[in-house]
């Protein structure tokens, strides 16, 4: 299969470029930028893609995507949120391992794996438990976790309470550079809690989470960190005070990564506004200060990558009193919108802002990708950056409606996602 | 931002007026004053021969108790009895929510069953906006609903009648100064007073309690904090004392009932440093010797009884105008 996209405006964060070019694609590959390789011209291309008014970049990287499966079919399904991520242009995804059972047995991850290996489907990369069943007391059999497909270990947003076995974990994962992905969130501080620990939580009568309860946990991670020479990244971090610690530690030499959900980048706690259930997030949505701290940090690199946090849940799952609801938010259709509402707000230039959602995030997971280079796979996301996109219950293909975004229009329409080269979602098609 | 559940104050009408009682936070003062002035001619029913008004006759209120409270319940019951209305109680802890049925399917099956009126009390913050959202959402506005309790959120006819009570014996708001003392922190009672005393005028609303029992960011309430109790009630013209739950002697947020008397208890002699004329309030029920002595929950200042009383005519004012609406 022979594919030319053309007259698109080709942004490439991995080689900092933006510019006019066609990209040419064969047999899964890149095979061409700006010009075809030799030998193209004979019969041509088996498809022209037009990219007019679009722009043509990497594949969307996500590094934290529930999938539901295998466990929690009623919420969501591999067919339905596969649909779901080429339809928002992400190639390639992280899965959490807080499925039922829990990735922490290689014969699940191979299974998932396998399932997952479909030409429509994006890449997916499992996130191994580090203890068994999250408890937080054994390890679970990483190097053969390892082999099976797991590309990082981690906890999903169960805290290990046990701070010796956090040690081991992460001493045994840095004995084969495996990466450790961890949430800060102190349990015992956030025991309980639904919402941020201020004044809406004070004025709702919600039981509150202090940012306290990231900061001691972060500073916890770090000094392991540091300690156990453990590749860390942090998940989901969501104050400001949380981001001047990450930039301190690795002033201070530890190589330390982290992202932010991309909720937390738009919301704040007002916008739980009168018991939004669907505004009910872990970590919660912290104040304004927070938020603005969060923007700024992802644009300066301070947080690396920008990920969906995508948790499909039922409605009745959300149609409950606030503090009894469940957790999440459905994200993977809302990553790309998200992203270019931000860097328009704060005016950064598209080729950084898109860096955050591609070439960052995959050199986190540590594969080759995120990247529109000569020979590279070829998972291609052309989106028109005008056209809107309604978030409506009809419009996700997501079985997860659940968004505190329902009804809101958002500029950022994905045109065509490429998968190896291959055709896996066409928004033409209507 | 907006976001699907929440634009708009939704215990209002299109024509602004009160459909739903949820929370007296953002109502304006005209509508507490009206509720405050409905309640006063239903003191006298009680005085009656015969206890009855006819305003809701024919129609149905359905008592919701997701969370026990016989007090309540009955002060509720009393109120919309009083007013002729036929009542329903459902202790729901003991049934439905028990066998795995949702709130929302409650709601919907009592709806089915012509009620005119939910009176709901729920230990999850926000319960009652759940269901006042549902009935909005599937056309049934027409349903009133009453937060007669929510978690720690809102307690709105509490914080009513505990205004009636303030205006019976201060008259004016403007000239006050306000204690409320105790458990801010779980407290639904404190939230709505709080809201209730600004929103009448009150120029200076105090909270008094450990900082283990006050809530993060209290003071954007728009109230002042005070630690000490003695220093926090000089020169108030209302203490409103808060209840406080035993349970709160386990997860270290006091070591025990003694030392809470002692430093957050009202005797006498704490009192003598309010007004000589001030007045003090309690939510009920009361804990004797652990927030209150009963030499002053018993003496000449206590206004304790007299709230229960105005409580049923400012329940019936509530009801009479929401089924007028």
């Amino acid at each position: 299969m022979k594919i030319h996209i053309k007259n698109g405006r080709l942004i490439d964060p991995a080689s900092k470029t933006d510019k006019a070019l066609d990209l040419f694609v064969g047999a899964g590959r890149i095979v061409g930028v700006g010009n075809p390789p030799p030998g193209w011209g004979v019969d041509g291309a088996n498809s022209v893609l037009d990219a007019t008014g679009c722009i043509v970049c990497p594949g969307l990287v996500d590094l934290a995507a529930r999938l539901r499966e295998p466990g929690f079919e009623y919420r969501a399904t591999l067919e339905s949120e596969m649909a779901a991520a080429a339809a928002g242009g992400v190639t390639r995804l992280a899965c959490p391992p807080d499925t039922d059972p829990v990735l922490d047995e290689p014969g699940l991850v191979e299974m998932l794996t396998h399932r997952a290996r479909l030409p429509d489907f994006a890449h997916v990369h499992p996130v191994g438990a580090l203890t068994t069943q999250l408890e937080g007391k054994a390890l679970t059999e990483m190097a053969e976790l390892s082999e099976a497909g797991c590309v990082a270990f981690g906890q999903a947003n169960r805290a290990i309470v046990d701070t010796q076995v956090l040690l081991r974990a992460m001493m045994y994962a840095a004995t084969f550079d495996f990466p450790v992905w961890l949430q800060a969130q102190d349990p015992f501080l956030a025991r309980k809690g639904v919402a941020h620990d201020g004044e809406v939580a004070a004025r709702l009568g919600l039981a509150g989470i202090p940012v306290a309860a990231e900061t001691i946990a972060l500073a916890t991670i770090l000094h392991l960190a540091r300690e156990t020479g453990a590749r860390v990244h942090v998940t989901r971090i969501s104050s400001a005070a949380g981001v001047d610690m990450i930039v301190a530690a690795r002033a201070a030499g530890i190589a330390v990564t982290c992202d932010v959900g991309v909720h937390h980048l738009h919301l704040c706690e007002m916008d739980v506004g009168f018991f939004n259930a669907h505004a009910r997030l872990d970590p919660p949505l912290r104040s304004q200060r927070d938020r603005d701290a969060l923007r700024a940090g992802l644009a300066s690199g301070a947080i690396n990558a920008l990920c969906s946090d995508h948790t499909p849940v039922d409605d009745d799952g959300k149609q409950m009193p606030f503090e009894e609801a469940e957790i999440g938010a459905t994200g993977l259709e809302l990553l790309l919108p998200l992203t270019l509402k931000w860097a328009r707000e704060i005016k950064l230039p598209l080729v950084t802002a898109l860096a955050r959602v591609t070439s960052d995030p995959a050199r986190i997971l540590g594969v080759k990708a995120g990247s529109l280079g000569l020979g590279s796979a070829a998972d291609i996301c052309v989106f028109d950056p005008l056209a809107e996109f309604r978030v409506t219950r009809e419009n996700l293909r997501s079985q997860g409606k659940n968004t505190p975004f329902l009804g809101v229009e958002f500029p950022g329409r994905v045109r065509y996602t490429l998968i190896d080269g291959h055709l896996a979602f066409d928004g033409t098609l209507g | 931002m907006s976001f699907m559940n929440g634009g708009g104050n939704p215990q209002l009408n299109r024509h602004g007026e009160l459909n739903h009682l949820l929370t007296i936070e953002g109502l304006p003062r005209e509508v507490l004053e009206r509720i405050l002035d409905t309640a006063a001619p239903f003191t006298e029913v009680a005085e009656r021969e015969v206890k009855k008004v006819p305003l809701l006759r024919g129609k149905s209120v359905f008592n919701l108790f997701f969370e026990n409270s016989t007090r309540t319940r009955t002060t509720f019951e009393i109120a919309a009895k009083r007013l002729s209305a036929d009542v329903i109680n459902l202790n729901i802890n003991t049934s439905s929510a028990s066998k795995g049925e949702t709130l929302l399917d409650t709601a919907d099956n009592l709806a089915a069953m012509q009620a005119d009126m939910f009176v709901v009390r729920h230990a999850s913050s926000g319960a009652p906006y759940l269901i006042a959202q549902h009935l909005r959402a599937t056309g049934r506005d027409h349903i009133h609903v009453v937060n007669a309790g929510d978690g720690r959120h809102a307690h709105p006819t509490q914080g009513l009648l505990d205004m009636y009570t303030v205006r019976h014996y201060k008259k004016d708001f403007t000239q006050l100064t306000v204690a409320i003392v105790g458990d801010v922190l779980h407290s639904r009672v404190a939230r709505s007073q709080i809201h209730a005393l600004t929103t009448l005028g009150v120029p200076e609303v105090r909270v008094i309690g450990p900082k283990t029992l006050l809530p993060t960011g209290v003071e954007r309430l728009g109230v002042r904090v005070f630690n000490d109790m003695r220093e926090g009630l000089r020169g108030v013209d209302v203490v409103m004392m808060l209840r406080l739950q035993n349970e709160r002697m386990q997860g270290a947020l006091l070591p025990s009932t003694q030392e809470y008397f002692k430093s957050y208890g009202l005797t006498p002699e704490k009192l003598a440093l309010a007004k000589p004329d001030a007045i003090v309030m309690h939510p009920g029920p009361m804990n004797r010797g652990v927030e209150i002595d009963s030499a002053v929950a018993d003496g000449g200042q206590a206004v304790i009884l007299p709230q229960v009383t105005f409580g049923i005519a400012v329940r019936m004012a509530v009801m009479a105008m929401l089924a007028g609406n």
